[in-house]
């Protein structure tokens, strides 16, 4: 297919002021009113501040976005991911015109729609049916394209039922539903579309999910996702762009995305070098944690098996095994897991532990390393010395109907007797 | 150099309207205007009677306020008439403008999740107003059938009533000038909008609402005769009841103010939307 760039962003940033308005923020508005009819540059434009929201900085203005460069070609489905408060939420409004950029031009080419909420307008007096118009004119459909749809919506909605009540007397499942369907029967050639849209219960949001994926994939429209969610990224989109403290830092397929987006957090790498982890006897020197070692994208799935490498240097030959214990979100150990009858050599060794597959639920966990001496005795304790996040694959995506209790789930045989 | 269909920069024309764009949206507005009437009469029982029962008991105490104890003159018009009609044009002017001024603030919750062109919500404003007007508009004509048929009262409406829709989009237009130049100097600092809500109840008292033009003379006069509701309202009531001041001119200044007004407005409303999710 042919490379079309239907949107272009070309150097766009956004400062923003920090505190309150009050007559201080009048005497900035005065200062930059005399410097532009003078023909001066603005004088809060040069003292913007990298946005980071932990640091405290020394200036009211910070840019919330800084010299962001990007292309779509037409067909393309690309992820917009990073950190809360990376300045997603404002690239998102910048480019659904909800506010304007400090400089910098976006050139976009076709019908370009957003949806960063469902229900906007919604007014709850009235019924449904009236509500489904007055959202599809507001997100820019026409009366006579919402009509001709009117039926596919209701029908998607599942609330045909209760299409002439006022929506103040649906519940919040009913309520978002009905704004989903209207949302997903948009015709625009460019769609952004936030995450908080895949909402309601877990069968909503597997069709959610899908409509979404028919969207990107089926119709060849050019869609825009923000997202934590990196599996739902992952299965929707080819391309990511990662923002971090307002600037981009990568772009580029959606698996190096994810994987850079990944490796940056020091909390979910999930392979580890180390150095301060020694004594006499022992140095450990890595961790790696993975569903497969030749696939390090940094994503745990509960229904792959997961590898748990060790590297270290055993440096005296009172060591005679290593173990771990497993600890839960709440810190409390699980289990425990020894290297037991390997004998460990002098020198570096290599050892995988492999968890199979759906052993663990999804949620956090921690390792504590023991090293034990051939007289049962610790000879190195570092607790928390790793933690991995186990993922659901198939609750992420809708698929699932919820966790279940505890945090391991072993298959055991079962049959009939 | 690619031509886009759409550009988003950070710089914004005076003189760029985006007219075109209103007029893709015409549906959105109409739905609006829609949800206005629907929503206004929800689980009421007398519904768009409501409508009447203002102007009415407006009129009843001005009648009695203004007619009884303070025995200001009616042109010689039975007292309900001269007050009912200063008091629906009143009224629509007033919270065209009211509301509209807090376009930008009521709204802020829609302006910040999607885009349309924001001037849909002032011109929404209007227009439901205008439905209101309209059904109060009728009330008027019953009570001036009433009055022909059942008192002694003799009509004197004039050719002039052809001016009426002239006089109502005047109006329109006005209250939506005013309302979006406060809209547009209030979303970052709020202090006009204390300014508006008692600004509009002294302006009444320097249009000829409660009074006939005729009463007031000499400077007053000059003050009163530079506001521009002065001469619809008196237009108004020349159309039909025969009574009051009608002068060419004074509906050529009313009308060329509210353009004049409402060419500052759009522009500033223009500049401000692009921007005021930031400071709102």
């Amino acid at each position: 297919m042919e490379e079309r760039i239907v949107l272009k962003a070309e150097n766009i940033s956004k400062m923003y002021r920090l505190g309150l308005v009050n007559s201080r923020s009048l005497t900035a508005d005065l200062n930059r009113w005399w410097h532009t009819i003078r023909g001066k540059e603005d004088p809060y434009l040069k003292i913007g501040e990298v946005n980071n929201r932990a640091v405290k900085g020394s200036s009211d203005y910070v840019w919330a976005l800084k010299d962001i460069d990007f292309e779509v070609n037409a067909g393309d489905t690309m992820a917009i991911i990073g950190r809360n408060g990376a300045g997603k939420s404002t690239l998102l409004k910048l480019l659904s015109r909800v506010t304007q950029p400090t400089t910098g031009k976006i050139g976009v080419e076709g019908r370009i729609a957003s949806l960063l909420e469902v229900g906007t307008g919604f007014h709850p007096e009235l019924t449904g049916r009236d509500n489904i118009y007055l959202n599809g004119a507001i997100l820019g459909m026409r009366k006579q394209e919402i009509t001709q749809k009117l039926d596919q919506i209701i029908d998607f909605s599942g609330v045909e039922r209760y299409i002439d009540t006022p929506v103040k007397r649906y519940s919040s499942g009913m309520y978002v539903r009905l704004a989903f369907a209207v949302a997903a029967h948009l015709e625009s050639e460019i769609l952004i579309i936030d995450e908080v849209l895949a909402v309601g219960d877990m069968e909503f949001q597997k069709k959610c999910l899908g409509k979404m994926d028919e969207v990107a994939k089926g119709q060849g429209r050019t869609v825009l996702f923000v997202s934590h969610n990196m599996a739902a990224v992952k299965s929707l989109c080819q391309k990511g762009i990662v923002i971090e403290n307002g600037q981009k830092v990568f772009q580029g397929q959606i698996g190096d995305a994810v994987k850079h987006y990944m490796s940056k957090g020091a909390e979910s790498a999930l392979c580890r070098q180390f150095d301060f982890v020694r004594n006499d006897q022992f140095a450990l020197k890595e961790i790696k944690i993975s569903n497969d070692p030749n696939d390090q994208d940094d994503l745990l799935l509960d229904k792959h098996k997961i590898l748990i490498e060790s590297r270290f240097d055993v440096l005296s030959p009172e060591v005679s095994h290593i173990a771990y214990h497993v600890l839960n979100e709440s810190g409390e150990p699980i289990f425990s897991m020894g290297t037991g009858d390997i004998a460990l050599s002098v020198g570096e060794n290599k050892i995988t532990c492999e968890i199979p597959a759906y052993f663990f639920q999804s949620g956090t966990y921690y390792l504590s390393l023991f090293v034990i001496s051939k007289s049962q005795k610790a000879l190195l304790i570092e607790k928390d010395v790793m933690s991995f996040l186990v993922t659901d694959g198939d609750r992420l995506m809708g698929a699932y109907m919820g966790r279940e209790p505890g945090d391991i789930r072993p298959q055991f045989n079962w049959y009939r007797s | 150099m690619k031509k886009w269909d759409l550009e988003i920069t950070s710089k914004t024309e005076w003189w760029q309207w985006n007219l075109k764009e209103v007029w893709r949206y015409r549906d959105l507005l109409l739905l609006l205007v829609k949800r206005d009437y629907k929503a206004s009469f929800r689980q009421t029982i007398l519904g768009p009677i409501w409508f009447f029962i203002q102007p009415i008991f407006t009129t009843l105490v001005y009648t009695f306020v203004f007619n009884k104890v303070a025995k200001l003159g009616t042109d010689g018009q039975p007292p309900a008439l001269f007050y009912l009609s200063g008091v629906i044009l009143w009224n629509y002017f007033s919270t065209s403008l009211t509301s509209t001024s807090n376009a930008f603030i009521q709204n802020a919750s829609i302006f910040g999740k999607v885009y349309f062109p924001r001037l849909i919500i002032p011109i929404s404003i209007v227009l439901s107003n205008l439905m209101k007007f309209s059904v109060q508009l009728v009330f008027f004509l019953c009570m001036l059938v009433y009055y022909t048929n059942f008192t002694t009262y003799s009509p004197h409406v004039s050719w002039h009533i052809v001016l009426v829709p002239l006089l109502v989009l005047n109006m329109a237009l006005l209250g939506l000038g005013a309302g979006m130049i406060i809209s547009s100097f209030t979303t970052k600092y709020r202090d006009l909008a204390y300014l508006v809500t008692f600004g509009v109840q002294l302006l009444m008292y320097a249009t000829p609402v409660v009074y006939p033009l005729s009463m007031v003379q000499g400077k007053l006069l000059k003050v009163i005769l530079l506001n521009p509701m002065t001469g619809i309202v008196e237009g108004f009531r020349f159309g039909f009841l025969g009574t009051g001041a009608f002068e060419w001119g004074m509906l050529a200044y009313s009308f060329s103010f509210a353009l004049v007004m409402l060419i500052i407005a759009i522009s500033l409303f223009n500049r401000v939307e692009k921007s005021f999710m930031d400071t709102v």
